[in-house]
């Protein structure tokens, strides 16, 4: 009987309406915006964090019990995924579609992108000349860069996003000759800090990796001693996946949740995002300082839609394994 | 010769149970109840299998395109490390956990008695832990290789820690004590009348052990080495700093990856072979052989003195094994953790770290008792099933151990999937669950938790129970006992040791697992294995190093408890 006491005071505010209940993919400095936003709004935020997946298998699998008012992940391929499986409620909200460009939402509003994280190139200045910095993703695939690269593991979301999106420019036969490349290359380690320490120290002379890691880094160090390139500038842009969210279908409270989407969206952009150091989704809004003055603002993003990589994650996944990248 | 010579500890026992078993029943026609028996056994076995099942269901329909693409690609190679890595963690924790058991138990050298508690500690330590610390200091770029690089040269040879070989110390470092506490205990409670008496008829002291024993040790170290192989199977952590390339990483990376819930459990069912395959090799490494002690409860192995170096050295091996699992990993996270409370951005959650012991030591504590209730009711099931029942009773027992082989998540679906399924069906008949039962309760926890974690006081209450001899069992029950009385007044108080070892295994493992509580966890519900798993896997180990500690110190209760027991159940003979 006392585990029954324990699960009804765990399942506090059952009875309260103004409560948005997230799984959350994302686990960074949530708690600075929901405290934030339910100063502004009076309405409560509870949360449960876990992975992309097994949050939307959750959610999934509890169909309208489900107790999750808004889903938010960490990459495009569980939003579209999770709308293909008809997780989510389509909004109508036009403070959302104007808040958002349409690249970086579900084509049916069920999802709206709302922070930006590239994904591109980063290097030691000392082990790469000037004149050989590498530019794009494709480059890093040549032989010249056997040996020298350090690239993150299959098993890791923001690499799925990354290959998708080759296949998605390239098609599949030019995205195996690069993934191919790159694992010859390449040592494969399997965090974005662990390849940035590993550039630093001369383990390899190159990488890829989201840009808020080694902002992370360079807040703690601002001489941490590697430099980043915005890829592919020349041609479609730099990778760049998004963190967003939507409402779930059998929401209890559809209404606040859409309201706290509509925050997320546009007052709480830089509660939001800057605490991870994120590029806002909404272009209205300013980033924070340490990332517009080392990596700039002004760099062209491949437009590629984000439903559009998303959909091609698992065909991603398959081709690296094929590639023999681990 | 009796059944009445239980532990010499805790004082009083003995008389009052032999007090007990003086008042002799006449015997009562109480056949018809063993067939309780079996059929607990039975009822446990189908709460463990159901939610698994529900998964397993996928694989009548398989999608054979990923399972081929797989098996063409990335598959064998996963086959052949995950061989690679089990064989070499068995035994590396075997060679570990017996030779230290051994070197504690049967020997006298400065600071024997304390190492004899002191090497259990490892138990606390999470292997994902372990593992981030050992990647961050000895790693490439941890500062022990920047030193070296500037001491010799950028291209200096260093031993490649990030590798197969780095994972297999990572392991048997954090697991060997599960073959360490049942080796020792094994020891304690009954090696020590066989050893005595060989060395009487003339055999060296290492005869005796290797052919004496060793053999009396099989049971406890088989039960020890497949809970290790177990956890090293399941794990997907500590494998991925690694780089290594486990099934149980394949399962994970096609199912986040590819969104492909079915062709994930057609690789589980792999990971689920191996298990098997874990399971036969316990049978055959546990051997036919049973060695119920004579004298209802042995003695403990007499231990020798060792003098001069070889007192040192074995005070060094003892040294080294703990600093390099246990101590020195604790020194970098106090480290961390320190400069972390000295900067700016300390931990915003501190304030509600008691709430988050408090959640973790619910779970852990209902889990044990959940856990070792129905493991002594199913390993008795084998000894009071009728004998036509026998060995569909071995069948349900080995069935509910299958949960531990089982990845977390995959097992935290599989209830939610059942629970939701029961909730329906009960609607259905006008008796709905309330919605905190069906999905996200502390209860719906609590059962995916004992689903997972059944198989390791499954083997312990086995290995201990084994030691009771079977005739000491007839015997009461021919005298009239009943099932419960003999398990009570006999069995419990033999097997106290194990029954404790069982409860602390489970504890210690519930406190450290992770995929499930961030399943299934209620709204709000928060545990220090969250807590540091939202740092970690955001590689904010600096940060993580806190809840870490947390875990470790909270982990380490129980262990303590432990070791207490095991000292004292080893008497004065210290």
């Amino acid at each position: 009987m006392a585990t029954l006491a324990f699960a009804s005071a765990a399942c506090t505010g059952g009875g309260d309406d103004e409560v948005v209940r997230v799984y959350s993919g994302r686990h960074y400095d949530l708690e600075t915006a929901f405290t934030q936003f339910s100063e502004e709004t009076g309405i409560s935020v509870e949360f449960r964090t876990g992975s992309d997946a097994e949050l939307r298998e959750l959610i999934e699998a509890e169909g309208d019990e489900t107790e999750a008012d808004v889903y938010l992940t960490v990459d495009a391929g569980n939003l579209a995924i999770g709308a293909e499986a008809g997780l989510f409620a389509p909004l109508e909200s036009e403070l959302l579609t104007d808040a958002i460009p349409a690249e970086l939402r579900d084509p049916d509003n069920q999802w709206f992108g709302l922070t930006l994280r590239a994904r591109t190139i980063v290097y030691n200045p000392d082990l790469v000349a000037a004149d050989e910095v590498p530019t794009t993703y494709e480059e890093l695939a040549e032989p010249e860069w056997e040996g020298r690269l350090c690239l993150r593991n299959s098993s890791n979301v923001y690499t799925q996003s990354l290959v998708a999106s080759l296949i998605a420019n390239h098609g599949e036969d030019r995205a195996l000759e690069i993934v191919e490349g790159w694992a010859n290359n390449a040592e494969i380690l399997s965090n974005d800090v662990l390849i940035l320490e590993s550039i630093a120290d001369g383990l390899c002379d190159a990488g890829i990796t989201n840009h808020y890691y080694l902002a992370r880094l360079l807040a703690d160090d601002p001489d941490f001693g590697v430099e980043l390139v915005w890829a592919n500038q020349e041609n479609r842009g730099v990778h760049v996946n998004i963190s967003g969210g939507g409402v779930t279908r059998y929401a209890d409270n559809p209404d606040l949740a859409q309201e706290f989407l509509e925050w997320l969206a546009t007052d709480g952009q830089s509660a939001f995002v800057d605490g991870n150091h994120e590029y806002p989704a909404n272009p209205s809004v300013e980033p924070e300082a340490l990332i517009a003055e080392a990596f700039g603002t002004d760099f062209l993003r491949d437009d590629l839609s984000a439903s559009t990589f998303g959909s091609l994650n698992a065909q991603a996944v398959l081709l690296m394994d094929s590639a023999g990248y681990r | 010769m009796t059944a009445t010579e239980v532990p010499p500890s805790p004082p009083g026992a003995t008389r009052r149970d032999s007090a007990r078993l003086d008042r002799v029943e006449r015997p009562v026609g109480d056949r018809v109840s063993d067939r309780s028996w079996p059929t607990a056994a039975w009822v446990t076995a189908l709460l463990v299998v159901t939610p698994i099942a529900f998964l397993a269901t996928s694989i009548l329909d398989p999608s054979t395109d990923v399972w081929r693409q797989q098996w063409e690609t990335r598959l064998p190679g996963q086959l052949i490390e995950t061989v690679v890595l089990l064989v070499g963690v068995a035994v590396g924790s075997l060679a570990l956990g017996t030779s230290l058991a051994w070197l504690t138990a049967a020997h006298r050298f400065p600071g024997s008695r304390t190492f004899g508690w002191l090497l259990i500690a490892p138990l606390a330590m999470p292997s994902y832990v372990l593992g981030f610390v050992t990647l961050s200091v000895v790693g490439f770029t941890g500062p022990l290789q920047g030193w070296w690089r500037d001491q010799f040269g950028a291209d200096a040879w260093f031993p490649p820690v990030r590798s197969m070989g780095g994972a297999i110390v990572v392991f048997s470092l954090v697991l060997y004590p599960y073959v360490y506490v049942l080796a020792r205990a094994a020891l304690r409670d009954q090696a020590g009348t066989a050893y005595e008496t060989a060395r009487s008829l003339g055999a060296g002291p290492v005869e005796a052990a290797r052919r004496v024993v060793l053999p009396q040790l099989r049971p406890a170290i088989a039960a020890g080495v497949a809970v290790v192989m177990m956890e090293t199977l399941t794990d997907f952590a500590t494998v991925q700093y690694f780089g290594v390339d486990t099934i149980s990483v394949g399962v994970f990376r096609i199912w986040r990856g590819t969104f492909d819930r079915d062709a994930a459990s057609e690789l589980a069912t792999l990971v689920l072979l191996c298990a098997l395959g874990i399971i036969g090799l316990e049978r055959l490494l546990r051997g036919r052989a049973r060695f119920g002690q004579a004298a209802g409860r042995g003695s403990g192995v007499a231990p020798r003195p060792l003098t001069g170096a070889r007192a040192w050295a074995a005070s060094l091996a003892c040294v080294s094994v703990l600093g390099l699992s246990f101590g020195l990993p604790v020194a970098q996270l106090v480290a961390w953790a320190a400069k972390r409370a000295s900067g700016d951005d300390g931990t915003p959650v501190l304030d509600r770290f008691l709430e988050f012991l408090w959640h973790s030591l619910q779970l852990a504590t209902l889990t044990a008792i959940v856990c070792v209730v129905v493991a002594v009711v199913v390993t008795n099931a084998r000894r009071f099933g009728r004998d036509g029942h026998q060995s569909s009773v071995g069948l349900a027992a080995r069935l509910t151990a299958v949960g531990y082989a089982v990845p977390g998540p995959v097992v935290a679906i599989g209830v939610l999937l059942a629970l939701v399924a029961l909730d329906d069906a009960l609607e259905a008949v006008g008796l709905g669950l309330p919605g905190v039962v069906a999905t996200g309760s502390f209860l719906g926890l609590v059962y995916a938790y004992s689903v997972r974690f059944l198989a390791p006081a499954l083997n312990a209450v086995e290995a201990g129970l084994e030691q009771v001899p079977d005739d000491v069992t007839a015997s009461a029950r021919s005298l009239g006992r009943r099932p419960h009385q003999v398990i009570g007044s006999i069995h419990l108080p033999l097997a106290r040791t194990s029954l404790a070892t069982a409860a602390v295994l489970v504890a210690v493992d519930a406190l450290k697992e992770l995929p499930i509580v961030l399943l299934l966890r209620p709204f709000g519900f928060e545990t220090l294995s969250v807590w540091t798993y939202n740092l970690a896997s955001e590689s904010r180990f600096e940060q993580a190093a806190l809840p870490a500690l947390a875990i470790i110190a909270v982990a380490l209760v129980p262990v303590a408890l432990l070791s207490r027991r095991l000292e004292n159940a080893g008497g004065g003979r210290g």
